[in-house]
């Protein structure tokens, strides 16, 4: 079907391009601004061109002690512990629901659909949250609500569903237990679907202040986006970044360092981006197109 | 539910084991009770055990604490023994001003979203759907659906980036056609607009990508027919791409729909905060909730709010499903 492009197709392309533009176009709008002299701010207001360029913001946030550099720490921690132990969880019950063996897998997966439907809703989530002692500490961050999630339970079981079971059955034949067989045989061929997974709940912990702003009180604990919350709120905490090293006569950079802040946040989703366009989308496009 | 039933049609119409006689064959479950089939597939149960226990305390056990809904909340107090006040905490909620502005907000922002995120979604996978350079297809869905990843807290410091009273693009942008600078943080008015357009920005990319996969299964030679027989472009899109998604467009806005009475926390929270003077037009069931537990820590008043919201929404998705039914059968949930 090869026709000769006419104005129709020059208007299709040209809107295409200026939607794609806009949806990145803030982002590139609070990078500039993360590394605008803070003078420049002031005079011209927030600009894609700045006449003068700064490192002074991420200077500052990047000091040694800083809390910008503690929330990173724990948002690392949470996002990584939480994440390997929530693809384990998820990958060892998609197993058993997806052997056909196991006689009572149907009422199994209703267990785990039934709180997909029916949520108690917050302040019973809390009590019984406040009740096991997840308050004020890692675990708090971990263990509620983001640790597994009945979606991608499913996600995972139906491809593992189209595994052959031939395989499952020499696994067993060569005396191999079902446990090895998961692990040796259904995990390593899941591999695509729990790359998937992984993003998921990667990039769930990664964005999370939900926990943050319910459970816990600790600045310490913050999570990057939940101190990210906080800058912003609190004009106070801008001050108390600085910590007297640089200087405590000086006013801080606040406009350009709240910038920095958010891009730092979000600098590990950019780097991570080509393994989201290819696991991420395809994941959400089964799930919602097929699911 | 669909799915479970096939299976078993498909296993009854083609029994697996026949052909090895008298030996229970593998792959087909086992006979017996629970217990039986525990002890033969020990090591499957033992594997659903975390993801088990997990769903029980952080799923069935919060349904009985539901019941502080009807009591007077009393931390020392376990459920059971509380106090017992009937309907009082529904009547407090239900006759204060604030229930019907929260509750119309939740309504009145979410179908905005709904609304405007699927025309937004639809438009953008047609015209990608027209696109035949394949480069320039990924090139700008990967930028489409960037916003996708972000959490609303970078997204408000964007927002802010663009309409900061003093530094803010748009009013320097306004400034330079000599209008005067204007504090958009105090305008409720406009903010059901400014959130849902944030809603279409952040969203619309990603479901576009759906759609447009959704697009992409249709058969060619439909378009193929349709172009030998003289349709225009437009003819084709409206009537062959169209009626084919629509499936899925309705599946997708009817799960959209089931969740209508849940206001989106993490958004408007992150976008509005404690501003008070945004509240008439953005405050939401969810925040409402959220200040009632965390700040004015009356858990009982908020199990009866969120009792209250998820009554509504059953009759709501019900509705919702009965329509589609009506009108889309394949789109239907149950």
């Amino acid at each position: 079907m090869k026709r000769r492009p006419n104005g129709f197709d020059f208007l299709l392309y040209f809107f295409i391009a200026a939607v794609a533009v806009l949806c990145v176009a803030p982002m590139v709008l609070s990078t500039v601004v993360s590394f605008t002299d803070e003078d420049a701010i002031i005079h011209d207001g927030y600009g894609f061109f700045p006449r003068k360029w700064s490192l002074y913001a991420y200077r500052l946030i990047f000091h040694a002690g800083s809390s910008v550099l503690r929330s990173y720490g724990v948002s690392f921690v949470v996002t990584i512990l939480g994440t390997v132990v929530a693809v384990a969880i998820t990958a060892m019950a998609a197993y058993a629901l997806a052997n056909k063996r196991v006689r009572y897998r149907g009422p199994l997966a209703l267990y785990f659909y039934v709180t997909m439907v029916f949520t108690a809703g917050i302040a019973p989530w809390y009590l019984v949250c406040i009740r096991l002692g997840l308050k004020n500490n890692l675990a708090a961050l971990i263990v509620p609500s983001l640790l597994f999630n009945p979606f991608n339970l499913f996600l995972v079981k139906n491809f593992m569903e189209g595994i052959p079971d031939s395989l499952r059955e020499s696994a067993s034949i060569d005396g191999a237990s079902d446990i090895r067989t998961a692990f040796s045989i259904y995990f390593p061929l899941s591999v695509p679907v729990l790359a998937t997974v992984t993003l998921f709940y990667g990039l769930a912990y990664w964005n999370d202040w939900w926990n943050a702003i319910m459970l816990v009180d600790d600045r310490k604990l913050y999570p990057l986006q939940f101190l990210l919350l906080q800058l912003k709120s609190q004009i106070q905490m801008i001050r108390d970044l600085q910590l007297g090293s640089a200087g405590a006569s000086m006013t801080p950079p606040s406009e350009s360092m709240k910038m920095a802040t958010a891009v730092v946040t979000v600098g590990p989703i950019v780097l991570l981006y080509p393994w989201l366009q290819r696991y991420f989308i395809s994941g959400l496009v089964v799930g919602s197109v097929k699911g | 539910m669909k799915k479970t039933d096939d299976e078993k049609r498909r296993g009854g119409q083609n029994p697996r084991g026949k052909r090895n006689g008298g030996h229970a064959p593998e792959g087909k479950p086992g006979k017996g009770g629970l217990v039986a089939d525990m002890r033969r597939n020990g090591a499957s149960y033992l594997l659903t055990l975390p993801a088990a226990v997990y769903t029980f305390v952080f799923g069935y056990l919060t349904y009985p604490y539901l019941l502080i809904a009807f009591q007077r909340f009393n931390y020392r107090r376990n459920i059971l023994n509380g106090e017992w006040i009937g309907m009082k905490n529904f009547e407090f909620f239900i006759n204060s001003s604030y229930a019907f502005t929260i509750t119309w907000n939740t309504l009145k922002l979410n179908m905005f979203f709904i609304g405007a995120t699927t025309v937004a979604a639809l438009v953008l996978a047609l015209a990608l759907n027209e696109v035949r350079v394949k480069w320039f297809v990924k090139a700008s869905q990967a930028m489409m659906v960037f916003p996708t990843y972000l959490s609303w807290v970078v997204v408000s410091y964007m927002l802010y980036g663009i309409f900061s009273m003093d530094y803010g693009i748009l009013n320097r942008t306004l400034a330079a056609f000599g209008v005067p600078a204007v504090n958009w943080y105090i305008k409720a008015d406009v903010w059901p607009a400014i959130l849902t357009v944030m809603r279409v920005w952040k969203g619309a990319g990603l479901n576009a990508v759906i759609f447009l996969a959704a697009m992409a299964a249709i058969d060619v030679s439909l378009y193929e027919a349709a172009e030998i027989d003289g349709a225009s472009r437009a003819q084709r899109a409206w009537r062959i791409t169209m009626p084919l998604i629509a499936p899925t467009v309705a599946i997708l806005t009817l799960m959209a729909i089931g969740r209508i009475m849940y206001g989106d926390f993490g958004m408007i929270y992150a976008l509005i905060g404690d501003n008070g003077v945004l509240f008439p037009t953005t405050d939401v069931i969810d925040t409402y909730v959220y200040r009632a537990l965390r700040k004015i820590g009356d858990p009982a008043e908020a199990t009866a709010i969120g009792l209250f919201q998820s009554a509504i929404g059953f009759v709501l998705v019900y509705g919702a499903n009965k329509l589609t039914k009506r009108f889309f059968p394949e789109g239907a949930i149950y």
